[in-house]
């Protein structure tokens, strides 16, 4: 780049923390505006998505693209951005995996609908009004984007270049993305900026042989500072989830959530995560294995697709129309 | 370069072709499939013929990879993969569909089965395109080996490759060696003198210069694999020093402790603090029983030292360990019998004259309590009529499915001893007669001529409570003769319960030590049940005996001389060939979480301590994929069962299902309106 790169960021169907953790590298910030020009950031600067249409394509260098697809115009915005981005990055847990937005594929739009815009007790709604995508008032017609049923990752919606893990990524990760993208020091497209190994290997506990006669919840006991966290019986996703925190969490004794998504070249975290404990639980009557899964873990997917749902393989809970038949999936004209 | 696939599919004369369109199959593959250059189908592909025509194609056609579509690949997937290697081709390129018993034999509709078929052809050749070339490594044996167990299997086993010029060490358990058969009066059926037919045996492992008799020990440890074990054996404090123990027995002359033998003796005689399992036992060093030794127990006492003419006694004696490094390991572990008392309606432990069958062998063992007198719990009274139960805690679902094939023939051994040495009636209450080898027929009907009464029933109870006059004083066995149709009363004087023989209580401890599994009773599971009966699962694992199953001294003896050949066979050639569909840990993914330490039931698995990885002895690896499954940080891969590789294989398989390279969306959404 001889001269300044041109940088924009987005945001889709996120918490706004990764924002914030841009802005955790502090004062290197002034570093990446003396790099790039920043075009289009509409959580900091003013902005109109007009203008980047007029744009040629191609003609931004870099784009983070934090948060899942939810809306149509979320998935209109993540193919403006490809369009327009020479290098598209998902930012962050939800882009690369659809993180607590993903958890919506546990339940159905109608369900969603009907909690939102019904059930919760401080909603006031007599006369059971929904949003519509169309609306006419006096003035003309109001366009609202349509709320698809299905999460989805935003490299399930467009092509991406990168991936950058993490809810958020840690500043330092973030820093180090920045630099290897400056210094055009990146690994293959399509690959993680990440390291290729666990929480685990940054983890100062001792650790020893797994078996693991009762899963414990972490207000049940005050863990030992030393010992594994999983050795005492804590659901620590550490073991799975892509090392580059610092084992933040299990360090101060909390269990890894599994915020950093899978390890390189897993596709499906939860699968991992069950398949590892199931193996070393230490028993062999079933009905036994059956009360400590019970008993010890009674949300899994909570606790295993806490992060990663939409990516996992399943995506989703089953719909009527694919077999599924609590669900009731609601047609695009009733919503 | 585009793979070159030849696809083979087997008629196995009318096993496949009789249900599948293997015509149809065959030219359906060549068709549509991608990368499928020759497709053909031929009566009989294991035939010389059958492997000729792969070989001639790879040669003639230039292919690259090979489908066969025919049995189970555990029948001839060697045959193929040498075929393909004969032609220059790595025979890991080869892979095979069972079509036999995965379709043919399993499927009603032949139309089915032909799609099935097509099913298992295209997943087959979309992995085979996937596959990598393996080569098996090579490793040296040692010609050192170790027996485990020191009953006659372990003693043919030790001898056989003492005999043969190498090296053996010899770990007992016990005091001394000779197992089960050294407590045994007879053998059946030929009624020599158990001890007698032993002892030279035993005699012979003591003095063997090839053979170190590591006896009064256990073994503490195993790794490495075959050819190159490394084992850690625990030689137990004897608190006698050998070195220096002539065996003259003073010692247990002066021992003024005496206490129940519960093993030799099967708590029937008795035994000094400090002993000999029995007179001839090998080694002829004494040991101290902490647990009933007065001067362990008070601190005082000391006779057997100050008797002592060699000052053998050691008292501050500790347990000791033994490090040795063997080739080849053989378990002859033996088997226990069943506790008696699980079964209360017979009354063991509590009617005093219910004998167990290992207790009547003490009674008539000459060199037993009684002298060889068979007599009654008072020790002085002649029974007038005995009764021997069959099948106790054997072909009873509540306790043990398996038949003890020994019992049958030991209940007519001991009614000819009761009718030889007492002259007593003697009752045999059987499940079914099973006098199974060579002369065991003839020794059933020499009982029947003998006098000795059958009656065909389980017995329902033993009571000492006189319902009928003659039943007072008496045991009274409640019985109905199924023959006959009618429940029976008969009263007797002594009664022997032919109690099961069962696994060894820690069989299963023992295996996981040695990386071998067992049965869900409790039997080491052996290679192959018809034709790899001494083989494991483990290279290098042998086992010979009742550890495997329930049998008799002549099929334990000849199982410990399978055992050593095969044995031998491996020390001749030299080295072995390992299998390189194994697992691997890539270090730099490795966290060392150590979720797969405890898993891989081979211990091929070892956590390096300063690295903070684990790591896979390949040698060790059978490549069964439990780690890879496992392994949560995905770090851990299974050569020949890449990730790629089975989605490869499941993609083909629904070839008919899946449109393009995706899966089909999960839901159509709408087309997404301008925001």
């Amino acid at each position: 780049m001889s001269e300044k790169g041109v940088l924009a960021l987005y945001w889709a169907a996120s918490c706004g923390g990764c924002e914030i953790a841009v802005l955790g590298i502090n004062e290197k910030i002034l570093d990446v505006a003396a790099a790039f020009d920043i075009v289009f950031w509409p959580c900091v600067l003013d902005g109109k998505v007009r203008d980047i249409e007029k744009m040629d394509d191609k003609s931004i260098d870099l784009c983070f693209f934090n948060g899942a697809i939810r809306t149509s115009e979320q998935e209109y915005m993540a193919r403006l951005m490809r369009q327009k981005s020479k290098v598209l990055v998902a930012f962050g847990s939800c882009a690369q995996e659809g993180c607590i937005p993903g958890l919506a594929n546990a339940t159905t739009k109608e369900a969603i609908f009907q909690t939102s815009y019904h059930d919760t007790p401080s909603t006031v709604n007599p006369d059971g009004i929904r949003p519509q995508t169309e609306t006419e008032v006096a003035e003309g017609t109001l366009y609202l984007p349509f709320f698809y049923e299905t999460v989805k990752t935003l490299g399930q919606t467009v092509d991406v270049d990168y991936y950058l893990p993490g809810c958020p990524p840690e500043p330092e990760r973030i820093w180090d993305a920045i630099v290897a993208i400056l210094e055009n020091k990146l690994p293959a497209p399509g690959s993680v900026i990440g390291a290729e190994t666990t929480v685990c290997d940054e983890c100062p506990r001792t650790r020893d042989e797994k078996k693991i006669k009762e899963f414990k919840r972490t207000w049940e006991i005050i863990p030992d500072s030393d010992i594994c966290l999983l050795e005492q019986g804590l659901v620590c996703c550490g073991i799975a989830t892509r090392a580059g925190c610092g084992a933040l969490c299990p360090t101060v004794g909390s269990p890894c959530i599994g915020c950093y998504g899978p390890n390189e070249g897993v596709d499906d975290f939860g699968a991992r995560m069950m398949t590892a404990l199931a193996s070393v639980i230490d028993s062999d009557d079933p009905e036994e294995i059956d009360r400590i899964i019970h008993e010890g873990i009674p949300d899994p997917i909570g606790t295993f697709y806490r992060f990663s749902l939409a990516h996992s393989e399943l995506r989703r809970i089953a719909l009527p129309a694919n077999g599924g038949s609590d669900a009731k999936l609601e047609t695009a004209e009733s919503a | 370069m585009a793979e070159r696939v030849g696809v083979y599919i087997c008629h196995c004369g009318s096993n496949i072709a009789g249900k599948v369109d293997v015509e149809n199959v065959s030219q359906w593959a060549g068709e549509e499939l991608d990368n499928v250059v020759v497709s053909r189908d031929y009566e009989f592909m294991c035939s010389s013929l059958g492997q000729e025509l792969i070989e001639e194609d790879i040669k003639n056609e230039g292919l690259t990879r090979v489908v066969v579509g025919a049995c189970s690949p555990h029948l001839h997937e060697k045959t193929f993969r040498k075929a393909c290697s004969n032609a220059g081709l790595n025979p890991y390129l080869c892979q095979m569909a069972s079509l036999r018993e995965q379709v043919s034999w399993v499927t009603e509709d032949e139309t089915l089965a032909t799609a099935k078929s097509k099913a298992m052809i295209s997943g087959a050749v979309k992995r085979v395109l996937l596959h990598e070339e393996l080569e098996p490594t090579e490793v040296p044996v040692n010609p050192h080996s170790l027996v485990v167990g020191g009953g006659i299997a372990g003693i043919q086993t030790a001898l056989e490759l003492a005999n043969s010029g190498n090296p053996v060490f010899l770990v007992e358990r016990e005091p001394s060696i000779g197992g089960h058969m050294a407590q045994f009066d007879k053998t059946f059926p030929t009624l020599d003198c158990s001890a007698c037919i032993l002892t030279p045996n035993m005699s012979d492992v003591s003095s063997h210069p090839n053979i170190t008799l590591l006896a009064y020990s256990e073994v503490e440890d195993v790794s490495g694999f075959i050819g190159n074990f490394h084992v850690r054996i625990r030689k137990k404090a004897r608190y006698v020093i050998e070195e220096d123990c002539t065996g003259c027995g003073i010692c247990i002359e002066k021992c003024p402790k005496k206490v129940l033998d519960n093993v030799f003796e099967a708590g029937i005689g008795y035994r000094k603090s400090i002993y000999r399992p029995f007179p001839q036992a090998v080694p002829k060093y004494p040991v101290i029983d902490t647990e009933s030794c007065i001067y362990f127990d008070r601190g005082t006492c000391k006779a057997c030292e100050k008797f002592c003419p060699t000052n053998a006694i050691d008292f501050e004696q500790k347990d000791t360990y033994i490090d040795i490094d063997v080739g080849n390991i053989i378990l002859a572990t033996g088997y226990d019998t069943f506790d008696s008392r699980k079964i209360p309606q017979y009354g063991y432990g509590r009617l005093a004259n219910v004998f167990t069958s290992l207790e009547f062998e003490r009674l008539c063992n000459a060199s037993g309590p009684t002298d060889g007198k068979i007599l009654l719990r008072d020790g002085v009274t002649t029974p007038k009529s005995v009764a021997i139960i069959h099948c106790v805690g054997s072909r009873d679902t509540r306790f043990n499915a398996h038949c003890s094939a020994v019992c049958c023939m030991s209940a007519l051994k001991f009614g000819h001893l009761v009718i030889e040495k007492t002259g007593a009636e003697v009752h045999s209450f059987y499940t079914d007669m099973r006098p199974t080898f060579k002369d065991y027929e003839e020794f059933y009907h020499r009982l029947l001529e003998e006098g000795m009464h059958f009656t065909r029933g389980r017995v329902a109870e033993v009571t000492d409570a006189a319902r009928q006059p003659g039943e007072e004083g008496k045991l009274i066995i409640q019985v109905e003769d199924t023959l006959i149709g009618r429940q029976r009363r008969i009263p007797v004087d002594m009664v022997i319960l032919m109690t099961a023989l069962e696994p060894k209580p820690d069989a299963r401890e023992v295996g996981l030590k040695f990386g071998i599994s067992c049965s869900m009773a409790g039997w080491f599971t052996e290679r192959h049940p018809k034709l790899d009966p001494v083989a494991t699962m483990t290279d290098g694992i042998f086992i010979a005996g009742a550890c495997q199953g329930p049998k008799d001294i002549p099929a334990s003896v000849s199982q410990g001389a399978a055992a050593a050949a095969r044995v031998l066979g491996m020390i001749m050639k030299g080295a072995v060939e390992i299998e390189p569909v194994v697992a691997t840990i890539h270090e730099e993914r490795c966290s060392g979480c150590r979720i797969c330490n405890t898993l891989c039931p081979f211990n091929a698995i070892d956590y390096v301590e300063d690295k903070m990885v684990s790591v896979i002895n390949q040698a060790l690896c059978k490549g069964c994929g439990t780690c890879v499954a496992a392994c949560p940080a995905q770090a851990i891969s299974g050569a020949h069962y890449s990730n790629d590789q089975i989605f490869a294989e499941i993609e083909g398989l629904l070839f008919d299902v899946v449109q393009g390279n995706g899966s089909k969306p999960v839901v159509e959404e709408p087309e997404a309106v301008p925001a």
